[in-house]
């Protein structure tokens, strides 16, 4: 890994002092398959001497047995990482690779073109400051051009170098380019992407990289290692915006020390400073900013700091410490989302959302549009799929201190996990908070849920019946009903059948229909909670995630959920409604069971096995339960049981 | 390391007039200490993978910058295969006492029941055992929920894809094609119960920049890494320091006094040494800048097979 600095056999004190103080900068490199990314990056590495001899030979070795320049050296081999790849030829992910030159340390995240994969440019664009964009020079700007340079805009990447690659093959002729280039500016100029450095190369023979090209004699822009060396960074941007730490953690190593942890995502902090911590709005002064290394009289954007306070006042992991404006807080929003995952996105799902230290609870409202990456066309939506990119509204459990995302990536981007799986399926940018949730405020009440239920003498609860169709929920419901009544409790029903005759009959039988079938349904069981009654809902509700919503609705001793277990043989056997029948037949289509997924509980509080006990036993053994949960106590209609 | 100093405002904060440059070290050590910050904040019983090495070395003193003045909140593993270098282990026995940290170590009791060794069952046979197996043992019986490890993304080829937050399944199984996307600096540290991530800070350091660090923070080091006179035999073309009587001899084998340093440290069987006189660490920062090949060249377990190391760490290895 030969620098070429003299400085190294020479005075090596002197290089190393001179090397201590570079800077870093991250770039994307983004193309159509046969652009020749990994050429380019292969070519970077070469150039800047990070290839050692072991790793020449190996490549020379794998370029006469894989490679597919005819047994010169073929630079994609020393980047594409895993054996899939390999034997298939194509990059499956996003990969970072590092470089250094005496001026900077590189860290480039390789993404790959095919359209399948939107996911893995988005995260590589995430971090990055500046991106480089290839094009074919016998192809010009294709549609894939523009898809990669919309995200690139999309994510926030200011500066953009358009590397006109396989100039040899063109003859590095001059119009060609030109063309290209007036092309891209114009297309650039309409998305955003004005600062936009073009470079003709030849990734393969080197030209124009580390080096200015002979063969280019009429181009008298930088060549691409000086560019990447002397392009401004985007620190000086973070440093000058208004501080905003978002708080990781909280060193409490003895009573008498507070210290509260996080990376500054934007402006300086000095001791002295007033502070204000959101969303609370409590403001204090910094007393000290604390490191291992002495305390610090400034620190700023990008570095991981320790403040002390000089008040004692709440600040927890999640809220943001900020001076100059404050962040806004909301609980809802207007968002661009990246869908990542192969289930689609569901409107009313209950989602995880992290944004920089906070997780809450989120739900999606259906897309208000969803964008064609190609067009740049707004289309119709109902829900997103996997690598598309639409608008949403998103609802939050609580409020939280945010900045719109074109302010700040830091504190204005989230990511959706899966509250079941926990994967990351989705990425979202803030565009602005919607107005009316700072209207709506919960109305306080003086007659409140236990005041009802007390009346009642009881305590309410929700009974979530849940089992395919044709599993004996409702017949046990309307069992356990009749029992409750006949001891004086007040109960009230939900039926699936019954309320999609009404509340529901707007709804299909499509996974986002039946997500937004369970979330009313739910809504209606937790108002009847709060009314003071026993409710009792029987609904197939297939999906783990909703029950899961439903149940966190309400406190956790109020959410009793009975798995009505009857296989699908025995329910398809019985066919009281003969739907599993049409179901087979295909008359009817996203049927529980046959052609639409049920999840059974995991851990229900009450699991009832059809085939073993009728159905009044079911009822029976329910009764006994909820009299063991303190259900069943007391009351003034009933006798005390 | 401390940014530059300014004047101290009184109340209101004022805007920089010219913005500070933080160095591409300040960079990667504010990146590593929120890393780890991160999973302290969001997992339940966290403990540090400490091999010894220069990477591990440096990965300690992150943690503990990144907790002072408390001390890091979790212990760390060594995961000891029996045949490290002898002097590996005396260093390692006494960082942790000097740091008052806790040190738990684990050696797979069916390997040494069953006498595995590098010289008698080979490399892959040895390191399958000793160390994947051995690891997996120790955070199962601790129940780690999140290991960090001191692997970087320039190691190798499979390393630069994979994540910085790197989810394992309850069988410590790692599948590339089942990475969760990382954005920005949000981390997806969230996990069922029996599954487990490996997190490593290192990630976006390389080999150089670790020694710039060591350098630049006075991090201690193993005294292998620096040239002395040890006794070699050299083997397939590579230098294997006899450290200990476990080491059969070949007929006519005879170990010489060299002046040898290693670049990398792992079982003494399968490290090979480099002939070298840097007994500084400017002296070993200029002679692995004018070098011709790579770190992990020493390693024998790397040379095994192709891709070996995507199939190692599918199977669990770090």
């Amino acid at each position: 890994m030969a620098h070429i600095s003299d400085l190294i056999g020479t005075d090596i004190d002197a290089y190393l002092l001179q090397h201590q103080h570079k800077s870093l900068l991250r770039f994307i490199t983004c193309g159509s398959v046969d652009d020749g990314k990994s050429t380019l990056i292969g070519r970077l590495l070469y150039d800047s001497k990070m290839i050692f001899e072991d790793q020449m030979a190996a490549l020379e070795a794998d370029s006469k047995r894989v490679g597919t320049q005819g047994g010169e050296i073929d630079f994609a081999l020393l980047v594409d990482g895993l054996a899939a790849e390999r034997e298939q030829g194509i990059t499956i992910d996003v990969a970072y690779r590092f470089f250094s030159t005496d001026r900077r340390k590189f860290i480039v995240a390789d993404t790959p073109g095919h359209e399948q994969y939107t996911r893995n440019m988005v995260t590589g664009a995430s971090t990055a400051d500046l991106a480089v964009i290839l094009v074919d020079a016998r192809k010009g700007i294709l549609t894939q051009t523009r898809r990669h340079s919309f995200l690139v805009s999309l994510i926030g990447i200011r500066k953009v170098v358009l590397a006109v690659n396989k100039m040899d093959l063109v003859g590095f002729d001059q119009a060609i380019f030109d063309q290209i280039v007036s092309d891209y500016r114009a297309f650039a100029a309409q998305i955003g992407l004005d600062d936009v450095t073009a470079i003709p190369i030849s990734g393969l023979r080197g030209d124009n990289i580390a080096s200015r090209s002979e063969a280019t004699p009429w181009f008298d822009g930088p060549v691409l290692i000086d560019h990447l060396e002397t392009v401004p960074l985007d620190e000086a941007r973070r440093q000058q915006g208004d501080l905003r730490l978002p708080v990781q953690w909280v060193n409490r190593p003895n009573l008498d020390f507070r210290g509260f942890t996080g990376q500054i995502a934007s402006g300086v902090v000095r001791p002295g400073d007033v502070v204000r911590v959101l969303p609370s709005g409590k403001q204090s002064k910094v007393a000290r900013i604390v490191t291992y290394d002495g305390d610090l009289d400034l620190a700023v954007a990008g570095q991981s700091v320790t403040l002390t306070l000089e008040d004692e006042i709440d600040c927890s992991r999640g809220d943001i410490i900020a001076s100059g404006n404050p962040p806004e807080v909301a609980d809802q929003f207007e968002t661009t989302l990246i869908w990542m995952a192969e289930e689609p996105m569901l409107p009313g799902r209950s989602y995880w959302l992290k944004i920089g230290a906070k997780l809450v609870a989120a739900t999606v409202t259906e897309p208000k549009y969803k964008i064609n990456v190609n067009t740049l066309e707004r289309l119709a939506a109902k829900s997103l799929t996997l690598n598309e990119i639409g608008v949403c509204n998103i609802s939050l459990d609580q409020q939280i201190a945010f900045d719109p995302y074109k302010d700040n990536a830091d504190t204005g981007g989230f990511i959706l996990i899966d509250r079941m799986t926990n994967a990351t399926i989705g990425a979202g940018l803030i565009n602005f908070a919607l107005r009316r949730s700072q209207n709506i405020h919960w109305q306080a009440l003086d007659v409140n849920k236990t005041s009802r239920a007390d009346l009642k003498g009881q305590r309410s609860a929700i009974l979530w019946f849940t089992g395919l169709s044709g599993s004996g929920k409702s017949t046990i419901a309307n069992l356990v009903e009749k029992q409750l009544f006949a001891l004086g409790r007040h109960t009230t029903v939900l039926d699936g059948d019954n309320v999609r005759h009404g509340l529901n009959r707007d709804l299909g039988f499509t996974d986002a229909d039946r997500v937004e079938n369970i979330r009313r349904v739910a809504e209606v069981s937790k108002l009847m909670v709060e009314a003071g009654l026993i409710t009792l809902v029987s609904f197939i509700s297939p999906f783990r995630s909703e029950r899961q919503m439903a149940r966190d609705l309400v406190e956790t001793s109020e959410f009793i959920e009975i798995f009505v277990d009857t296989p699908l043989a025995v329910a398809e056997e019985r066919d009281v409604k003969g739907l599993y029948k049409k179901a087979r037949s295909g008359a009817l289509k996203n049927f529980t069971g046959i052609d639409s997924p049920y999840e059974a509980p995991i851990t229900p509080e009450i699991h009832i096995v059809t085939t073993k006990m009728s159905p009044e036993q079911a009822a029976d053994l329910i009764v006994e339960r909820l009299r063991d949960r303190g259900l069943i106590k007391g009351g003034w209609h009933g006798p005390e049981i | 390391m401390t940014t530059e100093s300014a004047t101290v405002s009184e109340n209101e904060p004022k805007p920089l007039l010219s913005p500070v440059a933080l160095t591409h070290l300040q960079r990667l050590e504010a990146e590593s200490i929120h890393i780890m910050r991160e999973v302290v904040a969001e997992s339940d019983n966290p403990v540090m993978l400490y091999s010894i090495g220069k990477d591990s070395a440096v990965m300690l003193h992150l943690a503990i910058k990144a907790f002072y003045p408390a001390l890091p909140p979790f212990p760390l593993l060594h995961v000891d295969t029996g045949w490290k270098f002898r002097e590996m282990i005396a260093f390692r026995d006494d960082i942790v006492a000097k740091l008052g940290l806790t040190l738990l170590t684990h050696t797979n009791p069916e390997g040494v029941a069953q006498g595995v060794g590098p010289f008698t069952h080979g490399s892959a046979v040895h390191t399958d055992i000793m160390k994947t197996q051995g690891l997996k043992q120790a955070l199962d019986q601790h129940g780690f929920d999140v290991a960090f490890g001191g692997a970087r993304r320039d190691e190798e080829k499979s390393r630069a894809k994979e994540r910085i937050f790197s989810f394992r399944s309850a069988q410590h199984r790692w599948d590339p094609k089942q990475q969760r996307p990382e954005l920005w600096r949000t981390y997806n540290a969230r996990k069922q119960k029996g599954e487990s991530i490996r997190v490593f800070p290192l990630s976006n350091w390389t080999e150089l920049d670790i020694w710039q660090y060591i350098h630049l923070e006075n991090i201690p080091l193993v005294p292998l890494y620096f040239a002395a006179e040890r006794p070699v035999v050299e083997r397939d073309g590579t230098l294997i320091m006899v450290d200990d009587d476990r080491m059969p001899l070949r007929p006519g084998e005879v170990p010489d006094q060299k002046m040898v340093r290693f670049r990398t440290l792992g079982c003494y069987p399968l490290t090979g040494a480099v002939e070298s006189t840097a007994a500084t660490l400017p002296d070993i920062i200029q002679e692995m800048l004018l070098t011709t090949t790579s770190e992990r060249q020493g390693r024998v377990i790397d040379h095994d097979q192709a891709a070996s190391m995507e199939k190692k760490k599918q199977e669990g290895y770090f």
